[in-house]
């Protein structure tokens, strides 16, 4: 059975069927905002395929099994991660007392990734991509870890599954999260490096950040894992914030589609009416401004949490 | 990081053409910058001599892609003043019609590149579509969309038509419409104007200094205008306004040119109600009388300067083409240095480079001893210098140019 979990179902193919499908609907939101027609829904699945069919190049002076092991890393840390949250029922299918820290940490381990990715290729461009990486993990990751812990001391749990349980019993209380949930949105899309948080690939400055000498097969998996994590990162909104479960599982399943949907139209439409921001800019928004606004919320969350009889 | 070495270019994805930017790089910052041309020489000069005057037309409109308007209107002027002619003032206003529509397209073009170099995609979109409408006009007006080919040697080759003239007033009823949104949008989009404002800044005396020409200067506010200060084409009835900004940076150059494109609008319409009637061109001998004559005109990019020299027979002596980039380029250096590398796209493309219009090969042929010289940059420089030394009393050895 875990074997099926982790292959099929919510594992592997499902998330990577879901994350392709997810890269259509945003590229497809993107285009429509722009006036354009945008992708066919089989786009991603054909570019994946195209580039696993064209040929690797392994820059020569790399370690080459690194090389080749990153991104199968990057994308097994983001597939391991759906394990813990809650997708059709307000039980994961396992968890334990401080699984939100682990999936914040395997969701931490792609960016980790790109930046060895980058560092490892032995260019100037990736090289100076993973720096970018780095820099801009220590910006949005204490913004969004704050922003997801406010509803877990509010839930007194650090278990994503007791903190849906506890949010299903009491339906009001989601609303005062709404500050969290806007910091959160925000620092994932600087984790998914997206407008207007893409400095780390911006293409007019360093071609393709860490990904610059990424070719083939290991490419395709690397766009696999940024995929999944988007999938992943929504469903992670989705649980902590938006965690609206019924007893059917099939409809409570269809309702989580329908919540990772408009998190993706949210995230979609944020890329597409902003420009690309400097690192200098975006680390002074993320301390300025997001960090403190988490920590805002957590400070009420624990004063309301002490007023409540909870 | 230490200092690390970026090379921008030749190949890059910021780059439309081939050039070389070497960057050092202090963490994120620019410390030194040294930009390099001379990857797209095509002898478009020398191909000019060799071929007779209508012919080299051809070869004078396909210098650039976007401003071939431009290059063709200086070339045929010049002619023109040559040979001692006077076109009629129908042909006059066509030229200044095209000239005013290839500068519309040519900024809604740069406006997107632009956007583009700072990660806003949904704006560049949005800016070709409406260039697209430039464009179609064009199109039907003068039978193509880039190399228009509506100059000739003594006036134009195409006629307005009353549909035409009725789809200009429906484009300036549009363009109204679009550059509010733009100029709102570039005024006051908080994103914009922190990528913009304050980077790749160029003072005014710097800015005179270097040569600037076109909106570059405009926007460090160095009033000119080849249009307003030497009027070419019918410019001296249509009058334009010089659009003057003094924030001396990126931010100014975008606000320079969507109100370049307003006042565009604005002069589009009056044309279309005040062009006079008459024939659209007159003949022109196949031999010009011998002579030399400098002309100059102002392209979207800036000042488009042309020297001609006739030998009276039916091919030029000489044709030297200056393009506005090469006047705006050796300021490009002094502008990255001091910025983020996250800057240098748009501080290269503010400039709004054409690279292939602006590389040349020099050759020196003295004329008292008859010897052929190649010089490289810096003898090149250094024989400049010393004859503004001598001649004009102006020491240019303190300018540092890259």
């Amino acid at each position: 059975m875990s074997i099926f979990y982790l292959l099929v179902f919510p594992g592997f193919l499902f998330l990577s069927a879901l994350g392709l499908f997810m890269e259509y609907f945003d590229r497809k939101v993107y285009a429509r905002m722009q006036n354009r027609v945008g992708p066919p829904w089989y786009q991603p699945l054909a570019d994946i395929i195209k580039l696993v069919s064209k040929e690797t190049i392994i820059p020569y002076d790399t370690n080459k099994k690194m090389f080749a092991a990153l991104p199968v890393i990057a994308l097994a840390a983001a597939t391991t991660a759906i394990f813990y949250i809650p997708i059709w029922s307000s039980h994961a299918l396992f968890s334990f007392t401080g699984d939100i820290i682990v999936v914040l940490y395997l969701l931490t381990i792609p960016t980790l990734t790109f930046f060895l990715a980058g560092w490892n290729s032995n260019s100037l461009f990736a090289g100076i991509g993973a720096v970018r990486n780095l820099t801009q993990l220590f910006s949005y990751e204490v913004p969004l870890y704050m922003g997801l812990l406010a509803p877990a001391f509010l839930a007194s749990s650090w278990s994503l599954s007791e903190i849906s349980q506890f949010y299903t019993t009491h339906p009001l209380l989601i609303l005062l999260n709404i500050p969290a949930f806007i910091v959160c949105i925000i620092a994932v899309q600087g984790k998914l490096e997206r407008v207007p948080f893409d400095i780390p690939d911006a293409e007019t400055e360093i071609v393709a950040g860490s990904f610059t000498e990424y070719s083939g097969r290991y490419f395709a998996i690397f766009r696999m894992a940024l995929d999944t994590e988007l999938v992943v990162a929504a469903t992670l909104l989705a649980a902590v914030f938006i965690p609206v479960f019924v007893a059917n599982p099939f409809i409570s399943f269809l309702i989580y589609l329908a919540k990772v949907f408009v998190i993706i139209f949210i995230l979609a439409i944020f890329r597409s009416v902003m420009a690309r921001i400097r690192m200098e800019q975006m680390v002074k928004f993320c301390w300025r401004y997001l960090a403190p606004l988490a920590l805002a919320q957590i400070i009420i969350n624990i004063l309301i949490k002490g007023v409540l009889p909870l | 990081m230490g200092r690390v070495v970026v090379p921008i270019g030749t190949q890059h994805p910021a780059l439309k053409e081939p050039a070389s930017f070497i960057l050092t790089l202090e963490g994120e910052k620019v410390v030194s910058a040294k930009a390099k041309l001379g990857y797209n020489h095509r002898g478009i000069e020398k191909a000019c001599e060799n071929r007779s005057y209508i012919q080299s037309l051809y070869i004078v409109e396909r210098v650039c892609g976007i401003c071939s308007h431009a290059h063709s209107t200086v070339y045929c002027e010049a002619v023109e003043e040559l040979a001692g002619i006077e076109i009629p003032k129908r042909a006059k206003y066509l030229r200044t019609v095209v000239c005013e529509l290839e500068r519309l397209h040519s900024h809604l073009l740069w406006l997107g590149v632009a956007a583009h170099e700072i990660g806003f995609d949904t704006f560049f979109m949005y800016v070709w579509r409406d260039r697209e409408k430039v464009m179609d006009i064009l199109e039907n007006f003068c039978g193509n969309r880039v190399n228009y080919g509506i100059n000739t040697l003594g006036g134009v080759r195409r006629d307005l038509t009353p549909e035409i003239i009725e789809d200009i007033k429906n484009l300036c009823k549009l363009m109204d419409e679009r550059l509010k949104i733009y100029t709102d949008l570039a005024m006051g989009d908080a994103t914009l104007a922190a990528r913009l404002a304050k980077v790749g800044r160029l003072s005014k005396e710097t800015a005179i200094q270097y040569g600037a020409v076109g909106p570059v200067a405009r926007a460090s506010g160095v009033a000119i205008d080849v249009r307003v200060n030497d009027p070419f084409a019918a410019y001296d009835e249509v009058k334009a306004n010089i659009v003057v900004d003094d924030n001396c940076d990126v931010f100014g150059r975008v606000l320079v040119r969507v109100l370049e494109m307003v006042d565009s609008v604005r002069m589009l319409r009056f044309m279309m109600d005040n062009i006079p009637d008459g024939t659209i061109s007159v003949k022109v001998p196949r031999k010009i009388p011998a002579g030399e004559v400098a002309h100059r005109v102002e392209a979207p990019r800036g000042e488009d300067a042309y020297f001609l020299a006739s030998n009276g027979t039916e091919k030029p002596e000489r044709i030297r083409m200056r393009a506005p980039t090469e006047a705006n380029w050796h300021a490009i250096a002094h502008m990255l240095e001091g910025d983020y590398l996250a800057d240098s796209p748009i501080i290269i493309a503010a400039i709004d480079p054409c690279y292939s219009c602006t590389d040349r090969a020099i050759q020196i042929n003295d004329l008292n001893t008859g010897k052929q010289d190649i010089l490289n940059w810096q003898q090149l420089k250094q024989y400049s210098i010393n004859w503004h030394r001598e001649n004009n009393g102006i020491d240019f050895a303190k300018l540092k140019i890259k």
